[in-house]
């Protein structure tokens, strides 16, 4: 393999698996060293749940690339709406996707 | 529903009922949604598919691989893409901590938990907090793999179809596909949150999250993980103390 086939795997391990990877492995050290776990897990929980909401709100509101050219409003519209589609259709995750997916593509088409 | 493995099934059977039972949950659709556009922007930005495959095997978390192929595409600095990684993966630390404990018991060796937190993403923490309680210590960490081997072959399928066949997608397509993620993200963890506490730091996290990100505060993602997730830990520990008394 010459350098420049090689470049791009040593980049994906350097910058890509290895600052991803670090955390991981920190979780699994900080798991090793816990007695008595019950209290912490429950923290790390609530940390974890949090990072995750803050994920997806960023996600929905300082979308990137394609998603980025829908309006906002459409976002958080077809968010919202595939939120109370989960909640009114037997609590059915599948069927909340599908219809924010729904409401995004439609919205996507109308107001492109 | 749940596809679990009899009380008395061995490694191997466990490890299937797992795959069977990824690959029965929306969770399949969704990863094969998402890296169905992962797959077609590596293609768009010149990286090869044994590439694309090898990245979803040893990064496996969507977010940061969306990131590290548009950055080394666009020639960033391998520092800012480095950090930039490391930044969307913070929350891997909390989900591994409060994942491993319900598969270790008091003999489980150290090197068995080495793949069940190498596969700790998103999709595999939400079904693990809500299936392993339901079987037998013994049975967890090879059912928690066997749902991961499941996960990331779908994901490694989209990758495919996306690399080779989704190229050039209309745009409203290729919104659809990024919007899949969030969306199923806000449903799954919320699905999941069965405590008051946990609600609340979801709630806490979607307010926080923006706020931060539109105020331009570094490490936003950090700090709202910490103040809504100690602020919901709290309200935890004062609804305990106040049913004790």
């Amino acid at each position: 393999m010459t350098w420049a086939e090689l470049a791009p795997y040593l980049a994906l391990v350097v910058v890509g698996f290895l600052p991803n990877e670090v955390w991981r492995m920190l979780g699994l050290v900080v798991v090793r060293g816990l007695r008595d776990d019950s209290e912490l897990i429950l923290l790390a929980r609530a940390i974890a749940t949090a990072i995750l909401a803050g994920v997806v709100a960023k996600l929905i509101f300082f979308s990137t690339g394609a998603l980025a050219a829908i309006p906002v409003w459409i976002r958080v519209g077809a968010a919202l709406g595939g939120f109370f589609a989960f909640i009114a259709i037997r609590r059915s995750m599948l069927a909340g996707v599908l219809v924010g997916e729904g409401l995004l593509i439609l919205g996507g088409l109308y107001f492109h | 529903m749940a596809v679990l493995p009899s009380p008395e099934a061995g490694t191997t059977a466990t490890i299937l009922a797992g795959v069977r039972q990824a690959w029965s949950s929306v969770f399949v659709y969704v990863l094969i949604g998402t890296y169905v556009g992962v797959g077609a922007l590596a293609h768009d930005f010149g990286f090869s598919f044994v590439w694309l495959a090898l990245s979803t095997l040893i990064v496996w978390a969507a977010p940061a691989q969306v990131i590290l192929i548009s950055l080394l595409a666009t020639g960033a600095a391998m520092i800012e893409i480095a950090v930039a990684v490391t930044l969307t993966a913070v929350r891997l630390l909390p989900m591994v901590v409060s994942l491993l404990p319900l598969m270790r018991t008091r003999e489980t060796p150290t090197w068995r938990l080495l793949l069940p937190t190498h596969f700790t993403a998103i999709s595999m923490w939400v079904e693990c907090l809500r299936l392993l309680p339901s079987i037998p210590p013994a049975q967890r960490i090879a059912y928690a793999n066997g749902m991961s081997f499941g996960l990331i072959a779908a994901a490694q399928i989209g990758g495919f179809v996306g690399f080779y066949l989704a190229a050039r997608l209309p745009a409203v397509l290729a919104a659809a596909l990024l919007f899949i993620t969030p969306m199923s993200f806000l449903i799954s963890v919320l699905r999941n949150s069965r405590e008051t506490f946990e609600k609340l730091a979801f709630v806490l996290g979607l307010v926080i999250g923006p706020v931060l990100a539109y105020s331009a505060v570094n490490l936003d993602l950090m700090w709202t993980g910490l103040i809504g997730g100690l602020l919901a830990y709290g309200f935890h520990r004062l609804q305990r103390a106040r049913q004790a008394s």
